[in-house]
């Protein structure tokens, strides 16, 4: 038992400084009933001068599929490293796509922005289908697409 | 051991198969409808710049132009507010319509992949898929054996409905739904990534782009060498530095909006060229012709199922129960049972009952367990079918091997009995082949080898006395495959002949019995009688005997009466019976399908030859001839004065054009002949109707049929036919006994 107390200190102590640079934040993404197949959605991050710095949740699990999320591909450069543990299901019409992540306080009213592909098998491709920018006044604001996504908002 | 391969996943996956099929069924007729409705293709020599120019003019906010396989040309659009897709003229660039994805063939293109039920739903497809593989593969081995081998995979099917329907319906699709399963399977296999599809890879994104003012796009050198039918795909840059991403049918690349070089290009590999090509096989998309022809097999696949399932619980309902079998090792009597269905089994167990009454010890199983250790063994049975054209039954296949493999022939007798059907080429072949690998191995013979001709009870029963000859005691072998359900039977009229020529012979008109009938029957103008057509049996039971006789129908249910000819046999149980039957009085019958001896479908001319009560089915089917299709009758008798059977009628559907023509032949009167003679002729017009097509039914005893066959032979030899080759055919049918 006595062991047992300094070994849980240090992991607190690494952990730490994690929360307390980062934010917890949760994205909501409402598809339309656009009639199609169920869509690929992938959420990503961008710096202030338009260069990806990583994805924050891929809802489709075949990646032959990706070239069709035109705005992820040529900014990640079809990167799928990196994909593990934020790759879920397509998401069907109409349904809502719920994210939690954790973003570095640093990112936040930086000039970084949220971007969102869709695409559905047979349909058009919707790169870039929502470019939000990163702003904790921003948060709960809703931004509607233009072909797939209804709604889409976060909150932090 | 094939039979388990094309059972098990027939079992497994026959629900899910059906509703593949019939939703692929419906899913391809879509790629025909859109190959109709798309636009004509403009000349060749338009180029995917061309289009790109023109769509640009007429559609704001181009995002991406895509040919689909019919050559429709469909462009996204995507401005701040809304997106949307157009169905384009390809050689003008004008929009035609809004394109909006059938919600049907979505629905149905859904329950085809995944039963709605996703990834797991996809398992289930693609596992129907594998088990539609392995049901085709067995299928095919299947049909080889019964027709009795691979030359003969398209000669006449014989059987139940349900066989024929199998057999007939499975050998016109099976190549289709190979086609279907095995291309849905590597579509299946490709979705979950065990075999690359070649769709993941993409040319590398370019580093550089030049930046400058974008050229007009009409003159981007990289699109203008690509024909517009080449083109898969054209994605719009988004922003100055952003490039056009073009898939062809070659391969995907970049070009940069500015200079209108290509900055990047990936050839497909041969995968995905593998991959587009399964596709196209599988949905018929770019192939529309062999879609629907795919389809058409499609929905051979519910009907494959619905009689599959049916064939087998029919066998299984037959399998014998067998009671008190002992050990190989303990049993002093063994009984080998070579079968394909259980028609076999079923005289074994009546041979493992009755010897098991007399005392004996008996183990009963199928041939393929030959070399067990038989310590107290004292003697053998071994009963055998044959299948198809020669080959072993199911239950025997692994027999000759096994046989092979003994050291020494055993100490105690075996008595061999070969079951067959003389209406084969090759009659109980593998029995015949047995006998003689026994023989060449000296096994100890108790008996001769025996046969019986088409589960005869009767041959089965004379069998039986010889064993129990061999034994030294009296062994009843009884045999009744399933007892059938009979039925009252009710004379109504009787008509007698050639008492005279000691050939006491008599037509004798069954009706339902007197009787109110139920009110379905009286609604339904059912005469209360079985269903049967002419040439089917009737099993008449004589009072106290378990044992049926059979007898050839000369009506059908439609005639409203079942009529047969029993020709009175000295000391015969049976046929002395129903002779002393008078209108009014009962009997015990049911009916015994025999599918095989009809008039082929068609108008071909039908030869009947009949002599005696031989006629009684064919004057079935001549009165069942109200199309007034060509039938020619030779008739044997012995004077026409005396058992010339139904020469009244004769005279009638003469007339009435049922029949075509009438040769006699009479044996006892002063200018004798017989059928055969008769036959040989008239060579020259039989020969002319067999060259066009004429189907020969022959009917009546064993003597006549053997003569009536060589006389035959004679007639069709020039021609360079055989009646082995006609029978292969389904042109020659015997009804003998």
């Amino acid at each position: 038992m006595k062991k047992l107390i300094p070994a849980l200190v240090i992991v607190a102590a690494l952990a730490a400084p994690r929360f307390a640079q980062a934010r917890a934040v949760t994205l909501t993404t409402t598809l339309r009933n656009f009639g199609g197949y169920s869509a690929y959605v992938v959420l990503y991050l961008m710096d202030p001068q338009g260069q990806y710095v990583r994805t924050l949740w891929m809802a489709g699990g075949r990646p032959y599929y990706y070239r069709h999320l035109g705005g992820w591909l040529r900014a990640s450069r079809g990167d799928l490293n990196g994909l593990d543990g934020i790759t879920g299901a397509s998401v069907g019409e109409g349904r809502t796509l719920t994210v939690h992540t954790d973003i570095a306080d640093a990112l936040i009213d930086a000039g970084y922005s949220i971007h969102v592909d869709a695409a559905s098998e047979g349909m058009m491709e919707s790169p870039a289908e929502i470019r939000m920018p990163l702003k904790a006044a921003d948060a709960g604001k809703v931004e509607h697409g233009r072909a797939y996504i209804a709604r889409f908002s976060y909150t932090m | 051991m094939l039979r388990t391969f094309h059972k098990l996943p027939g079992l497994l996956a026959a629900v899910l198969i059906v509703a593949l099929a019939l939703s692929g069924a419906i899913l391809s007729v879509v790629p025909a409808l859109q190959n109709f409705s798309a636009v004509d293709a403009p000349a060749a020599q338009v180029t995917v710049a061309d289009l790109a120019a023109n769509v640009a003019r007429h559609v704001p906010g181009i995002s991406q132009i895509s040919r689909q396989p019919s050559g429709r040309i469909i462009a996204d659009y995507a401005t701040d507010t809304t997106a949307g897709s157009d169905i384009i003229d390809p050689a003008t660039g004008a929009v035609i319509a809004p394109y909006a994805p059938s919600g049907f063939v979505r629905w149905m293109t859904d329950l085809h992949r995944s039963l709605f039920l996703r990834d797991s739903g996809r398992m289930a497809t693609g596992f129907a898929a594998f088990a539609m593989v392995i049901l085709c593969l067995s299928g095919a081995f299947l049909l080889a054996r019964r027709m009795g081998g691979w030359a003969r995979l398209f000669t006449r099917a014989r059987g139940t409905l349900p066989q024929r329907l199998h057999v007939e319906i499975g050998r016109f699709a099976i190549l289709g739904l190979l086609l279907s399963a095995s291309t849905g399977l590597w579509m299946s296999l490709a979705n979950f990534q065990i075999v690359s599809n070649g769709l993941d890879a993409t040319a590398a994104f370019p580093v550089a782009v030049d930046g400058g003012t974008p050229k007009p796009l009409a003159q981007l050198a990289a699109l203008r060498a690509i024909p517009l039918a080449d083109l898969r795909n054209l994605t719009f840059p988004t922003d100055p530095s952003d490039v056009f991403t073009v898939t062809t049918s070659q391969g995907q690349g970049y070009v940069d909006q500015a200079t209108g070089q290509i900055l990047s290009w990936l050839p497909h590999g041969p995968m995905r060229r593998i991959y587009e090509t399964i596709y196209m096989l599988h949905t018929g998309q770019g192939l529309w012709s062999l879609g629907l022809l795919l389809g058409l097999t499609a929905l051979c696949a519910p009907v494959m199922a619905g009689s599959g399932a049916l064939i087998w619980w029919r066998r299984r309902r037959s399998l014998p129960r067998l009671k008190h079998n002992h050990m190989a090792h303990s049993a002093d009597t063994i009984i080998l049972v070579g079968s394909d269905g259980n028609a076999t089994w079923g005289f074994a167990r009546t041979l493992h009952d009755a010897l098991t009454e007399a005392g004996y010890r008996v183990h009963t199983g199928a041939m393929n367990t030959l070399g067990k250790h038989y310590a107290h063994a004292q003697r053998m049975f071994i009963l055998t079918s044959t299948h198809g054209d020669g080959a072993a039954p199911a239950s025997a296949a692994q027999f000759m091997a096994r046989l092979a493999g003994l050291k020494h022939a055993p100490t105690f007798p075996v008595a061999l009995l070969g079951f067959g059907d003389r209406q084969f080429p090759k009659f109980s072949q593998f029995g015949l082949d047995v006998a003689e690998a026994l023989d060449a191995r000296r096994w100890y013979a108790m008996l001769p080898y025996d046969t019986i001709d088409r589960q005869s009870a009767q041959e089965f029963a004379r069998w039986g006395r010889s064993v129990g000859e061999a034994l030294g005691h009296e062994l009843v072998l009884n045999h009744q495959p399933e007892r059938p359900r009979t039925r009252m039977l009710q004379l109504v009229e009787r008509v007698d002949y050639g008492h005279e020529v000691q050939a006491p012979t008599s037509v004798l008109r069954f009706a339902a019995p007197e009787g109110p009938r139920t009110l379905w029957q009286r609604l339904t103008g059912q005469t209360g009688l079985p269903r049967f057509d002419a040439g089917d049996l009737v099993g008449i039971l004589p009072p106290g005997s378990d044992l049926p006789r059979f007898y050839s129908l000369a009506s059908s249910g439609r005639d409203g009466f079942l009529e047969i000819c029993v020709r009175k046999h000295p000391g015969g149980a049976c046929s002395g019976f129903l002779h002393t039957l008078e209108p009014g009085e009962m009997v015990e019958g049911f009916i015994k399908p025999n599918p095989d001896f009809r008039p082929a479908r068609g108008r071909h001319p039908v030869i009947l030859i009949g002599a005696g009560t031989g006629i009684g089915p064919l004057a079935g089917f001549i009165r069942g001839n109200a199309r007034g299709r060509a039938m020619h009758l030779y008739f044997g008798g012995r004077d026409p004065q005396s058992d010339f059977l139904y020469a009244d009628e004769i005279e009638t559907w003469l007339g009435e054009r049922r029949l075509t023509s009438l040769t006699t032949a009479f044996s006892r009167i002063r200018d004798r002949a017989y059928v055969q003679d008769r036959i040989a002729q008239d060579a020259q017009q039989l020969r002319k109707m067999v060259q066009r097509g004429a189907q020969i039914m022959v009917c009546g005893g064993r003597d006549m049929a053997e003569g009536v066959m060589e006389s035959l032979e004679l007639v069709l030899a020039p021609l360079g036919l055989t009646t082995v080759a006609l029978k292969a055919e389904g042109r020659y049918v015997e009804d003998v006994y």
